[in-house]
């Protein structure tokens, strides 16, 4: 369940504007749903994503059944000082994702 | 009126049979196209702006999630080869195969192929499953799981952008023709064949969705209805479902023939995959 995928630029300007994309596989499962024999099957989606540049929490989304399976979010970022984006994700199973990205600075 | 057109009235018979002969003649050996080349649309053409936009951006695109999944799973050890010591410990796909991105580039393009050893008729997912068992000393992976999907569009995807040509001759013919069989019967409850939408109606719709001519160029694929990337097969299911007819099991003869005859069909369009469709 833990496999995710990250965008950022391979190169930016310290104080530039970039754009974080993540995209995370996980069936996002509603709760809504019923078996092929009438079951209802528990709700598992991803309950928080967060994450953290260089150790200092800058962006958090507490997600719900409302959105889709493999859930795609971007947000944008200043370029502060080259470092490490460190994302972390816990799902209603309790199962938690984490995936990182380096982030080059120039100048 | 009559006069002036009597030297086009005699000729154009015998120009249209020679055509025919010379059709029929290159036809003995080569089956004629269900649909004309230059009429051959992939489904991707049916799609929306926003569609076409989400499969060729390789990040949006969450069939690339799979890919990636089946990229890990080419570097994996399964299963115990070392049943002979010199074969010694788990394999992976890429102890044999070394990089996927040459040796499975247009593998997907001529699938389903026959299998002369086994005598059957192996699509990608057979294949990958043939692999495992007799190779790798491992289980097979079931029909639509995650890990032989993942695997699947890996494979397909070393493919994508090259002309689908599969072979239907040999051992084959069979196959293709219980496949177009198949394609031309009328089945279900709403007694409709595949090529009475997919060929006789495409363009139109179908409630909200326009009809496709069905190919198979862009599977495994990922569709917004399922919200996970899914097989030919299950696409094929919901065809079946769709016109109240029993269905068969992924995986089955009936399946794999009905794939060759659409690879076979749509010949000429490139690999997409992983597609996006609705």
């Amino acid at each position: 369940m833990a496999d995710a995928r990250i965008q950022i630029p391979a190169g930016v300007r310290r104080g530039e504007t970039f754009e974080v994309k993540l995209i995370i596989r996980h069936a996002m499962e509603t709760g809504y749903r019923l078996t092929d024999d009438g079951k209802p099957i528990a709700r598992n989606v991803i309950r928080q994503v967060s994450c953290r540049y260089n150790n200092v929490e800058v962006f958090r989304a507490e997600t719900s059944s409302g959105i889709s399976a493999n859930p795609y979010l971007s947000f944008y970022l200043i370029a502060k000082e080259a470092g490490e984006l460190v994302f972390e994700w816990v799902d209603d199973t309790g199962v938690k994702g984490s995936e990182r990205a380096a982030v080059t600075v120039a100048g | 009126m009559r006069a002036v057109d009597t030297s086009a009235w005699r000729t154009a018979p015998r120009a249209a049979l020679c055509a025919v002969l010379v059709t029929l003649c290159a036809t003995a050996t080569a089956q004629q196209r269900s649909i004309a080349l230059p009429d051959l649309r992939s489904g991707s053409t049916y799609m929306g702006a926003d569609l076409k936009t989400m499969q060729a951006d390789d990040f949006a695109n969450p069939g690339m999630l799979w890919v990636e999944k089946g990229e890990k799973l080419w570097h994996a050890p399964v299963g115990a080869a070392a049943a002979s010591s010199s074969a010694g410990g788990p394999k992976t796909c890429a102890s044999c195969h070394g990089d996927a991105k040459t040796s499975m580039r247009g593998v997907a393009a001529r699938y389903p192929v026959f299998d002369a050893p086994s005598k059957q008729l192996l699509n990608l997912e057979g294949r990958i499953n043939q692999c495992r068992s007799q190779r790798q000393g491992a289980a097979a992976l079931a029909y639509e799981s995650e890990d032989l999907l993942a695997l699947t569009a890996y494979v397909a995807h070393q493919s994508r952008g090259m002309p689908l040509k599969v072979s239907i001759d040999g051992a084959a013919q069979p196959h293709f023709e219980n496949g177009r069989t198949q394609y031309q019967r009328r089945i279900g409850q709403m007694n409709l064949a595949c090529m009475h939408c997919h060929e006789w109606n495409t363009g139109k719709r179908l409630l909200a969705e326009p009809i496709s001519q069905g190919h198979s160029n862009a599977y495994p694929v990922y569709r917004l209805e399922w919200q996970a990337t899914g097989s030919l097969h299950r696409r094929l299911r919901a065809c079946y479902f769709g016109v109240r007819a029993g269905m068969p099991q992924p995986g089955s003869q009936e399946l794999l023939d009905l794939e060759l005859f659409l690879g076979w069909r749509a010949q000429g369009l490139t690999v997409e995959t992983p597609g996006v469709r609705r």
